[in-house]
């Protein structure tokens, strides 16, 4: 029965795309969720490990998190102060 | 045992309220002793489909500051005298409500009544992370409609993760509840089917409310559905849907107007 109206209201049936629209979005939607926290967490960790050996402006230390169909990317990017080495060598 | 019930959704106008009001009142029709809060502080409106808007004294911030006693802001129901109101207010703000104000009463509630039901406000904020904190079920209130099902996709993860009982590593009770459904609408398939919406939302069906005039009629005479007009479909969707909380086992079938052909062979049979 329920096959037989929508065969009739074929034109109308618009519900299989909604299933399918919802279906990606929430499959991309769950996969960022908790992402945040765990990008505040490696960041965090990253400028412990670093900060025992060079000095760092917390403000400048980035981690970003893409995610590809087939392969993510993490991206640190940490900016070091010129005369680092200078720190380097005191600390030492 | 006292259970502590959220009615959430995450997107607004989906019928948290009405479905509030309407499982509340069948709730204590059935014996049950029950208070339904109002989360949505700044815009309450379950005293108004409730009936109640002009017995409002004292509400749920008053009590978090201490400045009345829950017994004061309690407003009985006129029609059940095992049925409570806590009204939110209209003049604060949510960010007068706090975590441990709210703890506190909820606690306070837990030793006089069987349900205590949490309106939760539209979206994701201070109103509505309070709303689902305590609570040890969840109705996800949910329209046969796309953003309405991402909403409560959204608002499930939050359940999972942001109540106390998530926090012990223990599990919020989740349902959905489907709200004005269209039977022939969703036949046609010009409507998200039952099965897909559970599907894609993996979590076990409350019951199925039918798009319906009884509802508004309900809320323009502010009275909850399943005391307006018990004998009329969604009311007995409502009626259902608490049986299944209270943990029978009844027949999933969409309550209809009209007893036609039609309307009987369209009817929906699930475990």
């Amino acid at each position: 029965m329920i096959n037989l109206l929508r065969l009739i209201g074929g034109r109308n049936a618009s519900a299989p795309v909604a299933r399918e629209r919802l279906q990606i979005l929430l499959a991309h939607e769950r996969g960022l969720r908790g992402q945040p926290e765990l990008l505040g967490l490696l960041r965090a960790e990253i400028l412990a490990v670093v900060s025992r050996h060079v000095v760092l402006d917390p403000e400048k230390v980035v981690v970003r998190m893409d995610r590809g169909k087939h392969v993510s990317t993490l991206e640190v990017d940490i900016e070091v102060p010129n005369g680092f080495e200078r720190s380097l060598a005191a600390a030492s | 045992m006292a259970k502590v019930l959220v009615v959430t959704s995450g997107k607004g106008g989906v019928g948290k309220t009405t479905s509030t009001a309407a499982l509340g009142a069948a709730l204590a029709q059935m014996g049950e002793k029950v208070v339904v809060i109002d989360f949505d502080v700044g815009l309450r409106n379950l005293d108004l489909v409730m009936g109640a808007e002009r017995r409002v004294v004292f509400d749920l911030i008053n009590v978090v500051q201490g400045v009345a006693k829950l017994s004061q802001a309690l407003i009985r129901d006129k029609r059940l005298d095992n049925l409570w109101l806590l009204p939110a207010s209209q003049t604060r703000d949510k960010d007068a409500l706090t975590d441990e104000g709210v703890g506190r009463i909820i606690a306070d509630l837990r030793t006089n009544f069987d349900w205590i039901l949490c309106d939760s406000p539209a979206g994701i904020e201070r109103g509505a992370t309070l709303a689902m904190r305590y609570a040890d079920e969840a109705v996800i209130v949910t329209n046969p409609e796309v953003s309405s099902v991402r909403d409560s996709d959204r608002i499930i993860g939050m359940l999972d993760s942001k109540t106390v009982k998530a926090e012990r590593g223990e599990r919020v009770e989740k349902h959905v509840l489907i709200t004005r459904y269209d039977s022939t609408r969703a036949a046609r398939g010009e409507m998200l089917a039952i099965d897909d919406i559970l599907e894609i939302l993996a979590t076990p069906l409350l019951g199925i409310i039918p798009e319906s005039q009884d509802v508004l009629r309900a809320s323009n005479v502010g009275s909850p559905v399943t005391l307006n007009n018990a004998a009329s479909a969604p009311a007995r969707a409502y009626m259902d849907a608490v049986r299944r909380l209270m943990g029978e086992t009844v027949n999933m079938v969409v309550p209809v107007e009209r007893k036609g052909l039609m309307n009987r062979l369209l009817r929906r049979r699930a475990a």
